[in-house]
C-alpha cells in the first residue's frame, strides 16, 4: 500500500511541476516568473523527500533544507532586484 | 511494520501531493497575479506540511529512533511562506500590475502604493 | 555597567534557541553533540549581539501557545476552503484589496501580525502604509468586508497585545 501511495503522490507532483513549467513559459510579468519559480522549489523539495521516504533514509532531508533556505534568500533577492533596483541597500 | 502506520502515512501522503497539486493547477487557472498568489503559498505549506510529517513517522518507526529533523523544514517553511508571499504582492503593487476586473477597492492600489492611508487625497 | 552574566549571555532565549535547533537538526542527544551545540548557543550570540535591536518580550507563554494553536487550526481549516474554491468554478470568485486598521505601531508584532493574515489562506498582506496605521490587505474571496476586519482585529490583533501586553 506504502508503495502505491508514493507512486501517487509522486505522480501528482511531477503533474504539479510540469503545470507550474508551463506558467513559467506563459509568463506574463516577472513577478509571476518569481512566483512560479518559488512554486517550484517548494515542488521539487515535496519530490525529494517523497524520494527519501521510498528510499526510507533521512539523507534526503540535508538536501531538502539546502532548497528551501537557498529558495528563500534567492526569491528574497529577486523581489528586492525588482523592487528598488538593488539587492543590497 | 504497523499496518495503521502504513495507512496513516499512506493518507498523509496522498492528502499532502494533492495540496501540492491544487496548489500549481491554481497557478494555472486563477485570473491575475494577485489571485494566483493566494494558490501555491498557502497550499504548498500544508501540503509540505502533510508530507514532512508522513516522512517523519515513516522513518521514526522504520529505525526505532524518533526522527525529529523534518520539524526544522516545516518550520522554517511556515515562517518564510508569509515573507515570501509579502514581497511578492509589494513587488506586484510597485510594478503596477493589473487586477482582474470585478476585483473590488482597486482604486486602493495607488493608495498602497504611495503607502499612504486611504482617506488621504495625494 | 552590566552585569557579567548578561554580557556572556547577551540573549539566553536565542541561546536555548539555537541549542535546541542544533539538537534538532542534527537528530541526537548524545553528549558529543550537547557539548558542540552549547558551545555553538554560547559564542553565536556573543558575535551577533551587537546587531541585536530590543524588542518586546513574551509575557504570557500559555497564550502564546494557545495563539500558536488557533492559528495552525485556521490555517488548515481555511486551506481545505481554498483549496475547494481554486477547483471549483471560478467565476463565483470576489477578489478584493481592502485596507485594515491597525492599532498596534511595534515592528515585531506588526511583523507577527502580518505573517499570520498572510498565512491564513485567502488573505495576503500586501502593504504598510508609512505611518504604520493602515494594512493594505488582498482577499481571494470576500464576502463580507466588516465581518473580516472584525475577525483580524478580535481574532489576531487583540490576541496578540494581550500576549506582549503593549
Amino acid at each position: 500500500m506504502l508503495t502505491w501511495a508514493i507512486t501517487i503522490a509522486t505522480g501528482m507532483v511531477c503533474i504539479a511541476l510540469l503545470l507550474n513549467l508551463w506558467r513559467l513559459y506563459l509568463g506574463p510579468d516577472v513577478p509571476d516568473r518569481i512566483l512560479t519559480l518559488d512554486t517550484m522549489y517548494i515542488n521539487s523539495m515535496a519530490m525529494i523527500i517523497l524520494f527519501g521516504i521510498f528510499l526510507k533514509s533521512s539523507l534526503m532531508f540535508e538536501a531538502a533544507l539546502l532548497i528551501a533556505m537557498l529558495g528563500f534568500v534567492g526569491t528574497a533577492a529577486l523581489c528586492k532586484y525588482l523592487l528598488r533596483g538593488d539587492i543590497i541597500e | 511494520m504497523n499496518f495503521y502506520v502504513e495507512l496513516f502515512v499512506s493518507i498523509l501522503l496522498v492528502t499532502g501531493a494533492g495540496f501540492v497539486l491544487i496548489g500549481s493547477v491554481g497557478l494555472i487557472r486563477l485570473p491575475d497575479f494577485y489571485t494566483r498568489l493566494h494558490a501555491p503559498t498557502k497550499a504548498t505549506t500544508l501540503g509540505m506540511g502533510c508530507l514532512l510529517i508522513a516522512s517523519m513517522v515513516l522513518i521514526s518507526f522504520t529505525k526505532g529512533a524518533p526522527s525529529v529533523h523534518e520539524l526544522l523544514i516545516t518550520l522554517f517553511l511556515f515562517i518564510t511562506a508569509p515573507v515570501t508571499a509579502h514581497m511578492l504582492a509589494k513587488t506586484a503593487l510597485h510594478y503596477e500590475l493589473g487586477f482582474t476586473e470585478k476585483t473590488k477597492g482597486k482604486e486602493l492600489a495607488e493608495k498602497a502604493r504611495e503607502r499612504v492611508s486611504p482617506a488621504d487625497d495625494a | 555597567m552590566k552585569s557579567l552574566a548578561s554580557r556572556l549571555l547577551p540573549m539566553p532565549m536565542h541561546s536555548v534557541l539555537l541549542l535546541v535547533s542544533w539538537l534538532i537538526l542534527n537528530n541526537s542527544v548524545s553528549p558529543g553533540h550537547i557539548v558542540l551545540g552549547a558551545f555553538l548557543a554560547f559564542t553565536i550570540p556573543l558575535l551577533v549581539s551587537g546587531l541585536h535591536t530590543p524588542q518586546p518580550g513574551i509575557r504570557r507563554y500559555g497564550l502564546a501557545v494557545r495563539y500558536a494553536l488557533m492559528v495552525m487550526y485556521d490555517i488548515v481549516v481555511a486551506n481545505i476552503e481554498v483549496a475547494l474554491k481554486i477547483v471549483g468554478p471560478l467565476k463565483n470568485l470576489q477578489p478584493a484589496l481592502i485596507a485594515v486598521p491597525m492599532d498596534i505601531t511595534n515592528d515585531l508584532l506588526l511583523t507577527v501580525l502580518a505573517s499570520t493574515i498572510s498565512l491564513t489562506p485567502g488573505t495576503v498582506s500586501a502593504e504598510l502604509s508609512e505611518d504604520r496605521k493602515w494594512l493594505y490587505v488582498h482577499v481571494l474571496n470576500l464576502e463580507d468586508e466588516e465581518a473580516l476586519i472584525r475577525q483580524i482585529k478580535q481574532r489576531y490583533e487583540k490576541k496578540l497585545r494581550e500576549m506582549f501586553e503593549c
